[in-house]
């Protein structure tokens, strides 16, 4: 069997370690607030409290089975033979991390690293699913992600599995390189609020008779910017641990990713300020918001091995992307999107893979690695969309995951929480009121 | 027509799959994992066009919404 070879920390790598995923709840706030922000006023609480729940959830799953399915290197797993060669695709660790030492090994950094990545990957969804999903539903939703379709592709990138041995195996590149959790976290939890956002349909009034989508403005821009901030805090944290823990980096490297992290960032929320403004004569807010955490989502993948101009160029085409898809999910594929989690997270991680096969240096050039990652990418399509797809699609014929026409209208802070956000603020648009 | 788009997500991973394990040569496995995407990105296509918001949209409103509009 090929055991990919766990990890070794030196004390001050993990030290640093310890103090970088510190860092990852800022950005969990950072997502909870922008998606807060860019829903409406009389679903704020809701978002926010949705938030809470579903990091709550997705921690307690991922302590019950979560680990048992994505396990670490090195550790106990389940292997297929297939063409001569020995195929590691699923852990085989003990539910509720039993017999894991939680003493600072890379092992249990790990752990704790991921019970926040699965928490940020639930969150991601929320933005899509914006103004018309079900708190209870959002619990169900988040348990199978936390439980299944996380896990299992975390495994696979991170846990030593089958595309992180096509190096090993089939001698593509280093095999599949996430460092920061491009794929694991965000292309996961980007393509899961497609599945939300298909499941669940537009939100009502979004779309007219002849299917043109009206605008329906994010409440609060100044909440969107500041969980801007705050994200970028948070990614600073994510990429540097995930990159010591998934990709052997030194802790000399945790300058770079942070300087890759900051351009990529950077120059996608320039890009992005820049196309809108050219394109709509002022910039606009809250896509340039998006832009830059579409930087920060895309710098992930190859945050330890990219040289700094390089972060720049996937910052730039991040943020270019993000507001072309943006436009192109509402208009031309009809898909209401509200917080613009797919564009955002599943098409800017998806850039990060890529640019990892085009872009990165490795100490040791091997030939491969762009068709690893793209191999990666079909994986991610091919298996992990169909799969949040399937399971959301059951969890929502048994119990529905949509609100009721009434609860829409009325708002889900009133309808599902029984209080507004904004208490003072009782008159809001009506856009079921012919004008 | 959905079914079968998530059927040609599911087919274009399989294609990329046996290319890993069953192709020896570079280029070999370039082409069919290039191949299996190709599937892919025609499966999303199809699953995206079953899904795309229908102007009868409209007919799913609330129904004293719809009596007030008549009104």
């Amino acid at each position: 069997m090929t055991f990919l070879p766990a990890p070794v920390l030196s004390a001050t790598a993990a030290a640093l370690c310890v103090v970088l995923i510190f860092l990852v709840p800022c950005a969990a706030a950072g997502l909870s607030l922008i998606n807060a922000g860019l829903g409406r006023s009389r679903s704020a609480a809701h978002a926010m409290m949705a938030s809470l729940c579903a990091l709550a959830i997705a921690a307690l799953v991922y302590f019950v089975c979560g680990f048992a399915w994505q396990g670490f290197p090195g550790q106990p797993a389940h292997f297929l033979m297939a063409g001569g060669k020995s195929w590691d695709w699923i852990a085989a660790q003990p539910f509720f991390l039993r017999g894991l030492k939680l003493d600072g090994s890379p092992a249990s950094l790990a752990v704790w690293l991921q019970m926040l990545s699965v928490g940020l990957a639930a969150l991601i969804p929320l933005g899509a699913g914006a103004d018309r999903w079900r708190l209870s539903a959002i619990c169900a939703s988040t348990a199978l992600l936390a439980g299944w379709t996380y896990p299992l592709f975390a495994h696979w990138a991170w846990g030593g599995g089958w595309l992180a041995q096509l190096g090993v195996n089939c001698g593509l590149g280093h095999g599949f390189v996430d460092a920061g959790g491009s794929g694991a976290i965000q292309v996961v939890g980007g393509l899961t609020a497609l599945a939300i956002a298909w499941i669940l349909g537009p939100r009502r009034g979004k779309y007219s008779a002849k299917g043109m989508p009206s605008a329906i403005p994010g409440h609060n821009v100044v909440l969107v910017v500041f969980g801007c901030l705050l994200a970028w805090l948070g990614w600073l944290g994510l990429n540097s641990a995930g990159a010591i823990l998934f990709t052997d980096a030194d802790i000399g490297r945790v300058v770079l990713i942070a300087i890759n992290t900051t351009l990529a960032a950077t120059s996608a929320g320039m890009t992005a300020a820049l196309i809108t403004r050219l394109r709509f004569s002022k910039p606009d807010s809250s896509l340039t918001a998006n832009g830059w955490i579409g930087g920060l989502v895309a710098s992930s993948a190859g945050c330890a091995l990219l040289p700094p101009a390089e972060a720049i160029v996937v910052g730039m085409v991040a943020g270019a992307l993000v507001i072309f898809s943006v436009e192109w999910f509402e208009f031309g594929l009809r898909v209401d999107d509200p917080g613009g989690a797919i564009s955002v997270h599943a098409l800017s991680g998806i850039w990060g893979l890529l640019a990892v096969g085009l872009f990165a240096r490795f100490p040791d050039q091997a030939s491969g690695q762009l068709l690893a990652q793209l191999i990666g990418i079909a994986t991610l399509v091919g298996f992990v969309l169909p799969l949040t797809y399937g399971l959301n699609w059951l969890l929502d014929r048994f119990y529905p995951q949509r609100v009721a026409p009434e609860g829409e209208r009325q708002g889900m802070d009133l309808h599902e929480l029984g209080a507004d956000a904004y208490p003072e603020f009782t008159i809001h648009s009506e856009e079921f009121t012919p004008h | 027509m959905k079914l079968a788009g998530f059927l040609l997500l599911l087919a274009g991973w399989a294609i990329v799959l046996a290319a890993v394990a069953m192709l020896a040569s570079a280029g070999q496995r370039t082409i069919f994992v290039l191949a299996g995407i190709s599937v892919e990105i025609l499966g999303l296509a199809l699953v995206a066009r079953t899904h795309r918001a229908l102007p009868e949209e409209r007919d799913k409103l609330p129904a004293d919404r719809l009596r007030g509009e008549k009104a």
